[in-house]
């Protein structure tokens, strides 16, 4: 399990107005390109140092590159991060006030408490 | 020293800056009760002529990352820039500028340290809408310096309940140890239940009535050691998957002390209940 990385996907494409619509259109490129070169970028350190050990799991990458909301809260992904991250994608295609995020709680509706556990 | 003019304790809620500031002919059916209730929440603010703000809230992963997260932190600054792009994509906040107050920021670091609790600081926060909903709300003309104090209620491991009630009485004898003439009001946000990116977000109520319903008690008649036997870290998930934001609430409970709010209001919405509640320490002016 590598929860916080998971985490740092989303965060750091989340908080990037281009990377959001690479993730939206291409996602498992994506989500390749990101893990190569992003996954071990320390985000405040000197410019350059990367960590040694950072990789999703097989599961975690199918789930980011299938933009599969539901297995990443079944894998315990911070749930305020995948929210915010697909809305910015994916509210534009429904029109409707809220119907997506409607749609993104009736798919997680066969979860039940306790949820999965999202400490990193 | 300086005086606690108002303790307000209140829900934040991103969607109100933009249903407030649509045109009247496309705003949504409960926009209007929902303004009348901000409009006279202000009220109470306005009445206790506060020159400075203490305002407590919640960074949501915006500057504050797993990577170096802490549990309380109050920011040091001449200014704090605020909101972020994807606040403005979401919820359509504009940026703004806020003033600090550099003087009663080391003064709550240097006692809150020597008080018992390890605080971190900043001097270059840039705060989000937990801090910034509340200036829309009660004091939209951003006339008045602030002390931001943020909370962690968003990443475990998490503090206790009872340590955020603990903070917010040391926050409280602090300000009122202040040796200055400036009348200070405390202000917090936080949340009832409510969840996010879970299957009960956005229903047509909070995510748990029930749970809203006693919250609102619990707050409105101080009553502190009711809300902390009924609630911890782990029962917290129940009523929603968000709702640690409660224990900000718990803080300004803290800061209120056992005492009825002088004001009690709230507003069942989509997706969360809001809730408003002021307190004056020493009395109000009518």
């Amino acid at each position: 399990m590598s929860k916080y990385l998971v985490d740092k996907f989303l965060y750091t494409v989340d908080r990037d107005p281009e990377l959001v619509e690479r993730y939206r259109a291409e996602p498992r490129e994506c989500v390749t390109w990101w893990e190569r070169e992003r996954a071990c970028a320390a985000l405040n350190l000197h410019t350059g140092e990367r960590c040694t050990w950072l990789e999703f799991t097989d599961a975690e990458r199918e789930a980011l590159a299938n933009h599969d909301h539901v297995a990443l809260f079944e894998l315990g992904a911070h749930p305020f991060l995948t929210l915010t991250l697909f809305i910015a994608m994916f509210e534009r295609d429904h029109p409707e006030p809220l119907t997506y995020q409607r749609g993104y709680a009736a798919a997680l509706a066969h979860e039940s408490l306790p949820y999965p556990d999202i400490s990193t | 020293m300086a005086e606690l003019v108002a303790v307000l304790a209140t829900t934040h809620h991103p969607f109100y800056y933009r249903t407030s500031t649509l045109p009247e002919a496309e705003r949504p059916p409960f926009a209007a009760d929902w303004v009348a209730k901000v409009e006279a929440y202000r009220e109470t603010l306005e009445r206790a002529r506060p020159d400075v703000l203490v305002m407590v809230g919640s960074d949501h992963f915006h500057q504050i990352w797993l990577d170096n997260v802490p549990q309380f932190l109050v920011g040091k600054a001449p200014f704090y820039d605020a909101n972020f792009y994807n606040e403005e994509r979401e919820f359509g906040l504009p940026r703004l500028t806020l003033r600090g107050h550099e003087e009663l920021s080391a003064h709550i670091l240097r006692g809150g340290l020597d008080a018992g609790f390890d605080l971190a600081f900043s001097n270059e926060l840039r705060v989000d809408h937990s801090i910034t909903c509340p200036i829309f709300t009660v004091r939209p003309q951003n006339d008045l310096p602030i002390v931001p104090v943020y909370t962690n209620i968003f990443a475990p491991p998490m503090p206790q309940p009872k340590r955020f009630v603990e903070l917010g009485r040391t926050l409280r004898e602090l300000v009122e140890s202040w040796p200055s003439t400036q009348r200070v009001a405390m202000i917090g946000t936080g949340h009832l239940s409510l969840e996010l990116g879970g299957p009960r977000q956005f229903g047509p109520h909070g995510p748990d009535p029930e749970f809203d319903a006693k919250a609102v008690e619990w707050i409105a008649n101080g009553d502190i050691e009711g809300a902390l036997s009924e609630v911890s870290l782990e029962s917290l998930w129940e009523p929603g998957n968000a709702t640690h934001g409660f224990m900000d609430f718990m803080l300004m409970m803290g800061v209120a002390g056992e005492n009825k709010a002088d004001y009690a209001d709230n507003l069942d919405l989509f997706h969360t209940m809001e809730a408003y509640f002021t307190w004056y320490p020493s009395g109000v002016e009518t």
